[in-house]
C-alpha cells in the first residue's frame, strides 16, 4: 500500500470529462489557525458545489471565512499555522486534500486560477505586466520567451487593455486600478483554468469600473465554459452574473439557493438581513435593517445558532440546539430552525 | 538620467565645501605649530620659517586660506606638505591600498551578509535562524580591534602550527597580493556582516508575506522561483542601497584595521599626519573620502532605479 499522499503522475484528476458532474464539490470543510490567542475556527464545516459553466457568489460579512475557504481550495494556506482537520475537496472526483504537494501545483494556476482583491499589491512590482503573464507560458508550458510575450499581449487584448503590443512592458504601477485588475484576470485565465475564483475583484474599484470588470468576468466566463466562485460581500453586484449563491456566517453555509429565490425570498434571517440592508430606490425614506450586533468572536463561538445573539428570530432552542442544513427543496437549503417562518416573511 | 546625474553632482559641491570647511577648521585649531614641528627639536632659522609661513599662508586668516586649499581641490590639486611634497602623491598609492581593502571587505559582506541573511529567512524560527541571530549579536558587541587580534592569533600563530608552518592567510602587510586582503577585509566587514545579515533576514520575511508572493504561489510557480525570483528580486533592493552606502563606511573605517594589520593604505596615513601635524595630508584625505561617499550614494541612487522600477528620475 502507498503512502496516503499520492504523486503527480499517478491520479491528477481527468480534464474536460461530461458536462454536467460537478466540478467542484466542497464538502465538510475545517480550517482553524494555531495563533497565540488561542484556536481560531474561521472554516466551520463549509460544502458547495460547482459545475462548469457556472457561477457561484459567496457572500458574508467580513471575517466569515469566505477568503479562507478560497485559499484552502487553492492550496495557498499557510499550514501551520493553518491546518485543515476534516472535510474535502474534491476536484473532477479528486480529492486535492489526499494530493501530494507537487500534484497540486499542478493543478494551482493551471486548472485552478484565482483573483485577488488589489490589484496593486497582488501584482509584482519589480516585473513588467508581460513578464507576469507570460511566466505562466514560460514555466508551465516551456514557451520561448517571444513566444509566451505575444501570448500575453493577445491576453492583453482579450481583456481589453488598450494598447496592449505598447504596453505590455509597462509595470503594474503605471495601469489604473481597473486596468490592472484585468491584468490579473489575463493571468489567471492564462491557461485556460476549469475553476476560477475571484475573492472580491472589484472592492478596490470605482463603481462604474467595478461593473466593467464584472461585465468582463461573466463574458469570459461564458467563451469558455469555466466555472466562476465570485467572493464578495456586496449583494447588488451579484445578482447580474450568479446562478446560485452561498451565504456563509462565522465559517458556515447558512443558506444557499438559486440567484432568482433567494432575492425573492431569503430563507435564513441573516441572508434577510443582508437583503434589507441593501438601500433600494423604492424604499426611500424607510429605516433600513440592517443586522444588528457585532460579527461572533471566533475564538469563543456562540453556543447553538452562532447567529443566535443577534437573531430576531430566535427561540429558546436557538441557543442550545445547532441548526443543520435543512434542505428547503432540491437545490436549496437553509441552516435555521425556523426557515418556514422566514420565507413566510413574518419577522419581529 | 543624464540631467538628473549633473543635477546631482552640482547638488554635492555645497557638501563638499561644507566637509572639508569642517575637517580644515578642525585640523588647523589643533595645537602646535606645523612649521616648528618640521624643524623638530632645534629651532629653526627664522628667516626660512618666515619664508615658509608666507608660502603655506599660514598668516592668513583661516577663511582665506581655505580658499587657497578649495580653489586648488576645484583645479584638481590637493596642494603640497610642509616638506614640499604633492599631498595627492602621497595618497594615490595609499588610496589604491585601501580601496583594495574596502572592495575585499564589501565582496565579503555581500557573501556572507546576504547568505547567512537568506539561510536565516529561510528557516526562520528554527535552530539554524536563531544560531544566525546570535552570532550576529556577537559580531556587533565585540569591538574591531579584539576580532583583528584575535583572528591575528588564530590564523596567524595556532593554524600555522598545524600547517607545519604554512602560511594560509596572510596577516600583516600586503605583499602576498589579494589574499593578504581577506582577513583584514574580514575583519573590517565584520559589524556590516551583522547588519546586513539582519537585514537581508528581514527584507525577505517581509517580502514572502507579500501579496505578490501569494500571487506566485497560486500562479503554481515552484517554490524555487517563488523565493529566488519573486521574493528575491524584491528583497535585493534596500541590500543593494546598504551595500553602496556602506563602500564610504569602510573606506572611512579602515584606519583601525590598517593599523591592526600594518597596512599601508589611507587610514595609517590619516593617522600618522594627524600626529605630525601635516595638516595638508590630513584635509586631502578627507577631501578624497567625502568624494568617496558623495559618488557612492549617486551610484546608490542610480541602482535604485535600475532596480525599482516605480522610480524614476528626470
Ligand atoms: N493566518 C491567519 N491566522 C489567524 N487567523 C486568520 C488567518 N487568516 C485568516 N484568519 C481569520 O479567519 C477568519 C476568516 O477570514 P477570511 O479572510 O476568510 O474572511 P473573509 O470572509 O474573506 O472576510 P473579508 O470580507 O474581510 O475578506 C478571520 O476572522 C481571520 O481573522
Ligand atoms: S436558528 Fe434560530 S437563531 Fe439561528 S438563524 Fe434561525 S432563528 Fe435565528
Ligand atoms: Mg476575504
Amino acid at each position: 500500500m502507498k503512502s496516503a499522499k499520492t504523486t503527480a503522475t499517478d491520479v491528477l484528476p481527468a480534464e474536460g470529462g461530461l458536462g454536467n458532474d460537478a466540478l467542484l464539490e466542497v464538502d465538510d470543510l475545517h480550517v482553524e489557525f494555531v495563533t497565540r490567542a488561542g484556536l481560531v475556527k474561521a472554516v466551520n464545516g463549509v460544502s458547495y458545489s460547482l459545475r462548469p459553466g457556472e457561477s457561484l457568489a459567496v457572500l458574508g460579512e467580513s471575517g466569515s471565512g469566505k477568503s479562507v475557504t478560497a485559499q484552502a481550495i487553492m492550496g495557498i494556506l499557510d499550514m501551520p499555522p493553518a491546518r485543515i482537520p476534516q472535510g474535502s475537496i474534491k476536484f473532477r472526483g479528486t480529492d486535492l486534500l489526499k494530493l501530494s504537494e507537487d500534484a497540486r501545483a499542478q493543478i494551482r494556476g493551471q486548472r485552478i486560477a484565482m483573483i485577488f482583491q488589489d490589484a496593486l499589491s497582488a501584482l509584482n512590482p519589480v516585473f513588467s505586466v508581460g513578464w507576469q503573464i507570460s511566466e505562466m507560458f514560460r514555466v508551465h508550458r516551456g514557451m520561448s520567451k517571444r513566444d509566451a510575450m505575444k501570448k500575453a499581449v493577445e491576453l492583453m487584448e482579450r481583456v481589453r487593455i488598450p494598447a496592449a503590443r505598447q504596453r505590455v512592458n509597462d509595470y503594474p504601477h503605471q495601469f489604473s486600478g481597473g486596468m490592472r485588475q484585468r491584468i490579473m484576470i489575463a493571468m489567471s485565465i492564462a491557461l485556460d483554468p476549469e475553476v476560477l475564483i475571484a475573492d472580491e475583484p472589484t472592492t478596490a474599484l470605482d463603481v462604474t469600473v467595478q461593473a466593467q470588470i464584472m461585465e468582463l468576468l461573466a463574458e469570459l466566463q461564458r467563451e469558455s465554459n469555466m466555472g466562476l466562485i465570485l467572493i464578495t460581500h456586496d449583494l447588488g453586484v451579484v445578482a447580474d452574473v450568479a446562478d446560485k449563491i452561498a451565504v456563509m456566517y462565522a465559517g458556515r453555509i447558512v443558506e444557499n439557493a438559486p440567484v432568482r429565490d433567494i432575492y425573492k425570498n431569503p430563507g435564513h434571517p441573516y441572508t434577510k438581513g443582508l437583503l434589507e440592508s441593501i438601500p433600494r430606490v423604492d424604499q426611500k425614506g424607510q429605516e433600513l435593517y440592517a443586522i444588528k450586533g457585532l460579527p461572533p468572536n471566533l475564538l469563543d463561538m456562540p453556543s447553538g445558532c452562532a447567529f443566535h445573539p443577534r437573531c430576531p428570530y430566535r427561540q429558546d432552542n436557538c441557543v442550545t440546539d445547532v441548526p443543520p442544513l435543512n434542505e428547503i427543496n432540491l437545490d436549496r437549503n437553509s441552516a435555521c430552525h425556523y426557515w418556514r417562518e422566514v420565507l413566510d416573511g413574518s419577522h419581529g | 538620467m543624464g540631467r538628473y546625474v549633473i543635477r546631482r553632482l552640482i547638488q554635492a559641491i555645497p557638501v563638499l565645501l561644507g566637509a572639508t570647511l569642517l575637517i580644515f577648521a578642525v585640523v588647523f585649531a589643533l595645537p602646535g605649530d606645523p612649521i616648528a614641528a618640521l624643524a623638530g627639536e632645534k629651532r629653526g632659522n627664522p628667516v626660512v620659517v618666515a619664508l615658509l609661513r608666507e608660502q603655506y599662508h599660514l598668516n592668513d586668516p583661516l577663511i582665506v586660506q581655505y580658499g587657497y586649499y578649495i580653489s586648488g581641490v576645484f583645479q584638481g590639486n590637493l596642494g603640497r606638505t610642509y616638506a614640499n611634497v604633492e599631498v595627492s602623491q602621497i595618497i594615490a598609492a595609499k588610496f589604491q591600498v585601501t580601496v583594495n581593502l574596502a572592495i575585499t571587505a564589501l565582496v565579503l559582506e555581500a557573501i556572507f551578509g546576504v547568505g547567512l541573511g537568506l539561510w536565516a529567512a529561510l528557516r526562520r524560527g528554527k535552530a539554524t535562524d536563531s544560531m544566525i541571530l546570535a552570532s550576529t549579536l556577537i559580531l556587533v558587541s565585540v569591538p574591531t580591534l579584539v576580532t583583528g587580534f584575535v583572528l591575528q592569533l588564530l590564523l596567524g600563530v595556532q593554524l600555522r602550527r598545524w600547517t607545519g608552518g604554512v602560511e594560509i592567510f596572510p596577516i600583516a602587510g600586503v605583499s602576498d597580493g589579494w589574499i593578504s586582503y581577506v582577513v583584514p577585509g574580514f575583519v573590517l566587514a565584520g559589524t556590516s556582516i551583522a547588519y546586513l545579515t539582519r537585514l537581508t533576514r528581514t527584507s525577505l520575511v517581509e517580502n514572502l508575506r507579500a501579496d505578490y508572493v501569494r500571487t506566485a504561489v497560486a500562479k503554481g510557480m515552484p517554490r524555487r522561483r517563488v523565493v529566488g525570483r519573486h521574493a528575491l528580486r524584491n528583497a535585493l533592493i534596500p541590500l543593494i542601497t546598504f551595500l553602496g552606502a556602506d563602500l564610504g563606511t569602510l573606506m572611512g573605517g579602515a584606519v583601525i584595521t590598517e593599523s591592526i594589520f600594518n597596512i599601508p593604505g589611507i587610514g595609517q596615513e590619516l593617522f600618522r599626519s594627524v600626529h605630525e601635524r601635516q595638516q595638508p595630508v590630513v584635509v586631502g584625505i578627507v577631501t578624497i573620502l567625502v568624494l568617496v561617499y558623495i559618488l557612492a550614494n549617486l551610484v546608490v541612487d542610480l541602482l535604485y532605479a535600475v532596480l525599482d522600477p516605480r522610480i524614476r528620475y528626470e
